[in-house]
């Protein structure tokens, strides 16, 4: 059996006194929201922390979708499963329910949530390339009830790090609605149910009038971080979408994209999935879009 | 949703409550095993128990300079902390391995595949035992390590070796079968050969209990209690003799409830030793129980061949000979499990289902740093590879003949007049009637409309494939004249005692690991006997209780035990007759039996139920002439040949073109494992056994980098297939009873993993054939049926 090194364990019971832990115990402490990324670290011993503040008990607080004209807000300690299950997202952004359906299994979206997933920064993780497809920026609270606010690029410093600091809490993600026909869609290919992304795929469209007024691609597994590609968003906009404008988009991903070989597969092949998978997922944000 | 031939699954759910013998009926053992009151080895609590943690080794291949243990041993609740050299102390540190090489129990000089046993630490937790380990300060001297197989015999590869005196190169054995001159002979007259490089990577059998043991022993009785997952727990005790050196009579091997065992659980692990070594040590009870990691990165691996097929054929698709090179990894350890006359298993039966005219394999087989074992995860001793090897090149062959592969197949089967066949390279099937089970699965498929389904589509531009596997199987080892493991026979007793009541126990020398022996050997003995299922008490697994046999794998407990419980039982009754005639007061030549009691002949309404006649065996009446009281038996049953159970399996699958998925839509799966005992267990089996070869077909594989490190020592890393990968299986049968086996019983537990791998990478294939593909290795990933579509196929190593 798998047992980590010895460690001190507290529940938080506020978000300000969660800070208050960290800011004292400085790097030694580590935030467990679902602790399906953390906790098998720990037993493997990759990761060893002196201090684990429990936020499970900040989901009353932090657990929320919230929808209103101009964005939606969604709180950090939000579980997969409620994101799965959210009539209010499916109707706005399809994109989360295609996501989450491909995300782990039922147990783990039960327990995972969305700041954990963000604050992994795991650059196969799927949510992160949700929030990137759809311009979200990132709530951070600090000591003294401090905040600010970063955006997915800001927000993603390298693999496994970001912008929050060891005094820092991720509190909420904020998605910017616009007053435009929008669809967006989600695609992810893998070696088996459950499995991390081979290659992952966002789409997110917004219409006027039957042309592109914007549009974003979000990857996974294909570089350090996940990443939009805005070389694709200029090129879309202003068109009418159509299958030539879909292909330009894909060989745009392909050639912007830096995967690896590894045994999910290899380079060529994934560059080949950036293409395959932005093709299919912006074809069926625009089929929602115009829906 | 399963379907089935002939289920219906509302009509058995008493059936043990009759003396009905063979038939459907719910598993005796899972009121226990559902409700969480099973017992496995980690449940095991005893005063006073301590728990063992092992210390491995990160590099491939690096000479051990030094190890300091004094921060370790200082540690919190550690009670002891052994090394190589400790145990070199005591003559402990090499055992022998199942195929007559040694192993190291703890490393000495040098590590040689990454996670082998350096040291291990006992402590009053598992967690202070992980602690401490972190503690101990290994400096290591990293040596170059051969991970490429096809490097391992180049003269400037390292030796890995070095323990064996005069050991210059990494070569383990070479072995040959079949008439060579001969093969060549036909292969030179051919109109075809078709010719492939066909790789078996390795895979592991990742049970869902890892391996693990407590160690009791008792230093004033001498006596030493072990708990351990083996499938094989008398072999255990008498190999534990031999390398320990203590009398057998004083040692105890209990193989509780096993969580799955795939051939994983028969070699003897140097775990288990560490736990034994532990107990005198320290003088209390030590449990070891490794995590999934140990268990993917150390534990007995399976498969690791590499081979070269050739098929001889006429153009009009006769076969008429096959050969084959095989280059074998064997890892830093000879660990294979198989009888010691057959280093390559039963690989000889590569010549599958065909009447060929002549057949010829040679192989060599080499050390790599890789982890030690070589035969495991239900392969029935290498069939596996030589199954997939003759169905994968009969396919090709299909595909350069433009013959349909299902027509191939029924061109060249053995006829059933043939029986007993003797292959070209010696091996005698027992019996066969390979058509009707082919015609079967066929028709169950709708073989011809997914052909004209198939048709369509290509024009479409879509691809879909149907593949096909006909397979033999050869289970049941012995007999013990030919087959031994160390010099024991493969010979398995079984013991019957009818208490008074007329309920019974019976106790075998085999041990389930979840293949639901309880209920099966139940099903025997009330089908011989007449005593209901549920009156008849199976036990097994505790050799202090149980009769001596050589265990459970290479699906070997109903051809070997299962005839031993059918023997036993039939003696129990030739003794109730005696008893019978003397309470009945007639001839024994005047009695029949009817199921469950012995009546007069012409007189029906005369009779003694098998209860009453155990009642008088234990009673104060008198008992015929020489007949003493009591009513049990026991018997050593030395099978007289393997038993060939075989079938034919469909399978259909969809690759996304875009991103070369692969889709298993449909899987027919048609066995024939001669008398049908439990048909739900029977289709148990099947459904695993199928699910395993999706995992092996499209993503299992242990594969290493460079420097020798494992990338499969994790369920993150090491795929295994789930729910979602696998249709609905569609199972049916045939009956061919195997004319030497005392109720026609083949072996059915490795049939469906045997079976499944070729025919879906067969069907991929297929699904392949627009791009003009005629092989692809395993495991068949989205990435590497990209790289085939491209015609860019590539071996896995």
């Amino acid at each position: 059996m798998q047992v980590p090194a010895p460690f001190e364990y507290e529940r938080a019971t506020s978000v300000d006194q969660a800070i208050g832990l960290l800011e004292r115990l400085g790097s030694s402490a580590r935030l467990v929201a679902g602790g399906h990324s953390l906790l098998p670290m720990m037993k493997l011993r990759l990761a060893n922390f002196e201090y684990l503040i429990d936020i499970n008990d900040l989901h009353a607080e932090l657990g929320y979708i919230r929808l209103s004209d101009d964005e939606v807000r969604i709180g950090a300690m939000t579980r997969h499963r409620e994101l799965l299950e959210s009539d209010v997202l499916a109707g706005v952004f399809p994109i989360f329910a295609d996501a989450e359906k491909v995300i782990a299994d039922p147990i783990v979206r039960n327990r995972g949530t969305l700041g954990g997933s963000l604050c992994q920064a795991d650059p196969s993780e799927d949510l992160s390339a949700v929030c990137t497809t759809l311009d979200a920026s990132c709530v951070i609270r600090g000591p003294g009830g401090s905040e600010r606010v970063v955006t997915m690029e800001e927000f993603h410093v390298g693999p496994y790090e970001t912008a929050v600091a060891d005094n820092e809490i991720l509190t909420e993600i904020r998605i910017p609605r616009k007053s435009f026909k929008v669809g967006s869609a989600y695609a992810k290919v893998e070696r088996r149910a459950g499995d991390w992304a081979v290659v992952s795929a966002g789409a997110a469209v917004w219409l006027d009038q039957g042309r592109i007024v914007d549009a974003r691609v979000g990857l996974a597994a294909v570089g350090p971080n996940t990443t939009g590609i805005p070389e694709i968003s200029a090129a879309l906009r202003g068109h009418e979408p159509d299958e030539s404008l879909f292909e330009l988009a894909g060989a745009i991903a392909a050639r912007s994209c830096d995967p690896a070989t590894d045994t999910r597969g290899s380079a060529d092949y994934k560059r080949h999935l950036a293409d395959e998978l932005t093709r299919r997922t912006l074809r069926k944000a625009v089929e929602r879009a115009r829906s | 949703m399963t379907t089935t031939q002939d289920a219906k699954l509302t009509e058995f759910e008493d059936n043990d409550q009759k003396p009905v013998g063979f038939g459907r009926m719910l598993r005796k053992e899972d009121a226990r095993l559902l409700r969480g009151r099973g017992r496995f080895v980690d449940d095991v609590q005893l005063p006073g128990m301590l728990h063992l943690a092992i210390l491995r080794s990160p590099f491939a291949h690096a000479n051990i300079v030094s190890i300091d243990t004094s921060a370790a041993e200082a540690s919190p609740g550690v009670k002891a902390v052994v090394t190589g050299e400790t145990l070199k102390g005591l003559g402990l540190a090499w055992m022998p391995t199942l195929s007559n090489d040694v192993q190291a129990v703890l490393a000495t000089d040098r590590v040689r595949f990454q996670g082998q046993e350096v040291a291990f630490v006992v402590a009053e937790d598992r967690y202070q035992a992980r602690d401490a380990l972190e503690l101990i300060d290994v400096e290591y001297e990293v040596l170059e390590p051969v991970v490429d197989v096809r490097k391992a015999l180049s003269p400037d590869a390292p030796v890995i070796r070095t323990d064996l005196e005069g050991k210059t190169d990494n070569h383990v054995f070479d072995w040959e079968t079949g008439d060579e001159e001969e093969t060549n002979r036909v292969f030179a007259s051919a109109d075809v050969i078709v010719k492939e490089d066909i790789v078996y990577p390795r895979v592991h059998p990742a049970p869902m209990e890892t391996c693990g043991s407590v160690a009791d022993f008792d230093p004033v009785e001498g006596k030493l209690r072990l708990w351990s997952t083996t499938q094989a727990p008398h072999a255990h005790r008498t190999l534990y003799a031999i390398v320990a050196g203590l009398p057998e009579h004083k040692i105890q091997v209990i193989a509780p409830d096993i969580g799955g065992g795939f051939g994983n659980k028969v070699p003897i692990y140097p775990g288990y030793v560490h736990s034994i070594v532990g107990s005198i040590v320290t003088g209390k009870p030590v449990k070891w129980m490794e995590d999934r990691s140990e268990n993917l990165i150390s534990t007995g691996f399976a498969r690791d061949y590499i081979m070269r097929a050739e098929i001889a054929a006429t153009r009009e698709g006769k076969i008429l000979a096959i050969r084959t090179n095989v280059l074998a990894d064997h890892g830093a350890f000879n660990g294979t499990a198989a009888p010691v006359k057959y280093p390559a298993g039963f690989f000889g039966v590569f010549t599958g289902s065909y009447d060929l005219q002549a057949a010829h394999c040679k192989m060599t087989a080499v050390y790599t740093n890789k982890a030690p074992g070589g035969v495991a995860y239900a392969c029935s001793f290498r069939i596996t590879e030589a199954v997939y090897l003759v169905e994968r090149i009969v396919d090709a062959l299909a595909y350069e003949l433009q013959i349909d592969p299902a027509e191939l197949r029924l061109k060249n089967f053995i006829q059933p007049e043939q029986f007993p066949y003797t292959t070209k390279t010696g091996w005698v099937y027992d019996s066969g009637d390979y058509e009707p089970t082919m015609r079967l699965a066929m028709e169950m498929a709708g073989y011809d409309e997914l052909r004209k389904e198939q048709a369509e589509k290509r024009a479409r531009g879509e691809l879909m494939g149907i593949g096909i596997a006909f397979f033999t199987e050869a289970v049941g080892a012995g007999p013990r004249k030919n087959m031994d493991i160390l010099g024991l026979g493969m010979a398995d007793g079984c013991e019957l005692r009818v208490h008074p009541t007329g309920k019974a126990v019976v106790r075998l020398s085999v041990k389930t690991q979840g293949q639901g022996h309880e209920t099966t050997f139940a099903q025997i003995i009330a089908e011989e006997l007449g005593i209901p299922p549920a009156d008849i008490d199976v036990l097994h697994g505790d050799t202090d209780n149980t009769p001596f046999g050589l265990g459970t794998y290479g699906s070997r407990s109903t051809p070997v035990s299962g005839a031993a419980a059918a023997l036993v039982a039939r003696k129990v009754r030739d003794k109730a007759k005696l008893i019978a005639s003397g309470m009945l007061e007639v001839s024994v030549a005047d009695l029949d039996w009817v199921k469950g009691a012995f009546q007069v002949k012409g007189d029906p309404g005369r009779s003694v139920t098998i209860q009453e006649i155990a009642f008088r065996a234990h009673g104060a009446g008198d008992l015929p002439d020489g007949v003493e009281g009591g009513l049990e038996a026991q018997i050593c049953y030395n099978p007289s040949n393997l038993t060939y159970p075989h079938g034919a399996y469909i399978c259909v699958v969809d690759i996304d073109p875009g991103t070369a998925e692969v889709k298993v839509r449909r899987f027919i799966a048609v066995d024939d494992c001669g008398t049908r005992i439990n048909p739900m267990i029977i289709e148990g089996q099947v459904h695993g056994g199928l699910t395993d070869g999706v995992g092996m077909a499209l993503m299992e594989m242990i594969s290493f980098d460079e420097d020798g490190n494992c990338l499969g020592a994790s369920l993150m890393d090491y795929l295994i297939p789930t729910a979602l990968e696998v249709p609905d299986w569609e199972t049916g049968y045939t009956v061919t009873p195997s004319p030497h086996h005392p109720i026609g019983a083949k072996g059915i537990g490795e049939s469906a993993t045997v079976g499944s791998p070729p025919a879906i990478v067969n069907a991929v294939v297929d699904a392949l054939k627009p791009f003009g593909i005629r092989h692809a290795d395993m495991p068949l990933t989205p990435s590497r049926v990209w790289d085939a579509m491209r015609g860019q196929a590539t071996p896995p190593i």
